[in-house]
């Protein structure tokens, strides 16, 4: 809720720091004049500066709430409590009262420490002590070293002076102590604001773990491999995908015959998610790189098939004609007008089937793989390796975003005509 | 024989439901070499139909058509076509649009060339020639729909409403370019238009359609293209016939107009 509260305030703050006072003075071209711009799709343009501060803000709440040594420390948010605290019960039983202390260390969990030595003290109730991890808790068995326990009719009726029963709380200094059913304190120390490294670690710690695996490997593999190989499974699965879907899209836009024969398949195929055949693809052709192949023909085949179908049949007649009335024959027609006219089509079905095929590979890795960027993550969420778990997901967003940006620069140099028919 | 000869064409098209469209009935026509002829006629006369079958595209349900001796059974490059809009090729720069039909048939290069620098030349599109289609404006996309067909060398021009989708002024010049053109090549054309003033300044014959069936209503010899090819078409607006004759094909369309909506009133 915090966090979402601050992210909101972020933004708000964001956009009238911006647009109020550093873009009072910007510049006036057409679109900056237009006095109607609620509801002119064409006047909504994104505002680069707001790109990047959102991207600087997550960066930025990502470290406030993991402690991030990229930050200074007054921008952190409350850390979990370190240190040693203490706080005093008191026991009473049918021979009357008395006080003790106990000493507590929070430390890091990644570091063991003992609890500390103490002096035992006066009276029936000796002083203890104990040593507990930041975002666990534990149970003090206080009575453990007391000359009267809880045996003897002895229970702990207050924490620093404040009567507590069984399972009430009494917060002190570093954290909370809660009275179990059984009459033992448990202590659980301040959680601060911060996520645990567990479930969200520190961005530079993802980042460390990057260089170390990209040096180091995972599993056997390096990380350029992991990741070359989900491409090069993307890459190939893709390629034989449009190789079949591709002609035989065209067979569907120019034979009736091709038409409706193939029409029930890929109508009946095409809405059929990927994922939804992978236990089937295991099944046949195991977990190996041929699995993954076929699944990801699978997935391609159908929307080139489409998109090939759709260039086809989306030529205008016009131009047809006008290439038979140039003296252009059936095949002439074919490669000069035909082909050409559906390449945008096949572009943008090409562009669509490379992000599926590259949401399947990942999902087909999750199930069963040696290598790649899917079982990377899942193995590593195995083993708790959050950090490279984050850094799987970077990678496969960074990578499909670049795939996207690929195919959208061929089709500005190799379509340059779409859409101006 | 040498010519266009349409002898009793019909075209009868079969609807779903029984249902059938005389989209023309016994139309016959002798149009001699170099000829320009019009048509005009209200929507759903069978002009475009017409068309369509000269150009080889329909095949017609009775009557044949004899080109220069033999009969006309499919598309083929004598018959050249200009549409109205939408069919140069995009993925072609202009250049590559006029050079379609040469290339088609192998033509060598250096003469494939010169066609083509020659009809640029005569379309004034010499400084646009590496250009996209799609960068020229309407009027300049025409004029290359023009070259492309002059291009091939066909003996029949066919034009559906070319100029159509262009501006007045533009229209006005490329009016002008088809009469020259004409002249120059001495093709015979078949324009069809929805513009009587069109069809009046650029048929040497002007044919006037009805519907239902479709036919031919009228037909004129007029004087206006041979004027027109070497004075200004406004001075050949002013000519003491030319008024005269619009008023009486737009009220002979208007007619007909009427008489679409009053059967359709009845109908319904």
């Amino acid at each position: 809720m915090i966090p979402l509260l601050m992210y909101v305030a972020i933004f708000v703050a964001a956009f009238f720091i911006v647009t109020k006072v550093v873009q009072g003075a910007g510049l006036k071209d057409y679109t900056s004049l237009k006095t109607v711009t609620f509801g002119d799709e064409s006047a909504v343009r994104p505002n680069r500066a707001a790109g990047i501060i959102s991207i600087l803000t997550i960066f930025l709440m990502w470290g406030i709430f993991t402690g991030s040594s990229l930050l200074p420390g007054f921008l952190h948010a409350p850390g979990p409590y370190e240190g040693t605290t203490t706080f005093t019960y008191t026991a009473q039983g049918d021979q009357g009262s008395d006080d003790a202390t106990v000493t507590v260390v929070v430390h890091p969990r990644e570091q063991d420490t003992d609890a500390p030595e103490v002096d035992p003290g006066e009276g029936f109730a000796k002083n203890d002590s104990a040593a507990i991890a930041q975002w666990r808790s534990g149970l003090i068995t206080v009575d453990r070293n007391d000359e009267l326990g809880r045996d003897d009719g002895v229970q702990v009726v207050a924490i620093n002076g404040e009567s507590i029963a069984p399972g009430q709380s009494v917060a002190v200094e570093g954290g909370t102590v809660t009275l179990s059913d059984r009459g033992t304190p448990n202590f659980q120390p301040n959680r601060g604001w911060q996520m645990e490294p567990l479930y969200l670690p520190a961005p530079e710690e993802v980042w460390t773990r990057t260089l170390s695996i990209a040096g180091e490997g995972f599993r056997n593999f390096t990380l350029v491999e992991h990741l070359g190989y989900s491409l090069f499974r993307v890459v190939v699965g893709f390629m034989l995908g449009a190789l079949v879907g591709i002609p035989l899209g065209y067979a569907m836009g120019l034979s009736n015959w091709f038409r409706g024969w193939f029409d029930p398949i890929v109508e009946f195929m095409r809405p059929v998610p990927p994922l939804a055949l992978i236990p089937l693809v295991i099944i046949w052709a195991g977990i190996g790189e041929a699995g993954k192949i076929i699944l990801l023909f699978l997935a391609a085949l159908w929307i080139m098939a489409i998109a090939a179908r759709s260039g086809v049949s989306g030529v205008n007649i016009s131009k047809v004609h006008a290439a038979y009335s140039l003296g252009a024959s059936k095949w002439q027609i074919m490669r000069y007008v035909i082909v050409p006219n559906s390449l945008p089509e096949i572009f943008t079905g090409a562009r669509v089937a490379m992000g599926v095929c590259w949401g399947t590979v990942v999902a087909a890795e999750l199930v069963a793989a040696e290598q790649g960027a899917g079982m990377m993550i899942m193995t590593a969420s195995k083993f708790q390796n959050t950090d490279i778990v984050i850094m799987g997901i970077i990678l496969i967003g960074v990578i499909g975003f670049g795939i996207d940006m690929l195919m959208r620069w061929a089709e500005r140099l190799l379509v340059p005509w779409k859409g101006k028919g | 024989m040498i010519g266009l000869s349409i002898e009793n064409l019909s075209m009868r098209f079969e609807l779903p439901g029984g249902d059938h469209v005389q989209a023309l009935q016994d139309v016959s026509l002798d149009l001699k070499a170099g000829e320009l002829l019009s048509v005009l006629g209200p929507s759903g006369c069978g002009k475009t139909t017409l068309l369509n079958i000269v150009a080889g595209f329909l095949a017609p349900t009775a009557g044949e058509l004899i080109l220069n001796g033999h009969k006309i059974t499919g598309p083929d490059a004598e018959r050249g076509m200009v549409f109205q809009q939408g069919a140069l090729f995009e993925w072609m720069s202009v250049r590559e649009n006029v050079a379609f039909g040469p290339s088609m048939k192998s033509m060598p290069k250096a003469e494939k060339d010169k066609t083509v620098d020659h009809l640029l030349d005569v379309v004034g599109l010499q400084d646009f020639k590496e250009k996209a289609v799609y960068e020229l404006s309407g009027g300049m996309q025409q004029r290359v729909a023009l070259a492309r067909c002059l291009a091939n060398d066909p003996d029949v021009i066919l034009m559906d409403e070319p100029l159509g989708a262009l501006d007045a002024l533009t229209r006005e010049k490329m009016q002008s370019l088809v009469l020259k053109l004409w002249k120059e090549t001495g093709k015979t054309i078949i324009l069809i238009t929805h513009s009587v003033e069109e069809a009046l300044l650029l048929g040497e014959r002007l044919i006037v359609m009805a519907p239902r069936p479709g036919r031919i209503h009228k037909e004129y010899r007029l004087p206006f293209a041979d004027l027109g090819v070497d004075s200004d078409l406004r001075e050949v607006k002013k000519h003491p016939e030319f008024g005269p004759r619009r008023e009486e094909i737009l009220n002979m369309i208007w007619d007909m107009e009427e008489e679409i909506m009053g059967a359709k009133e009845d109908a319904a």
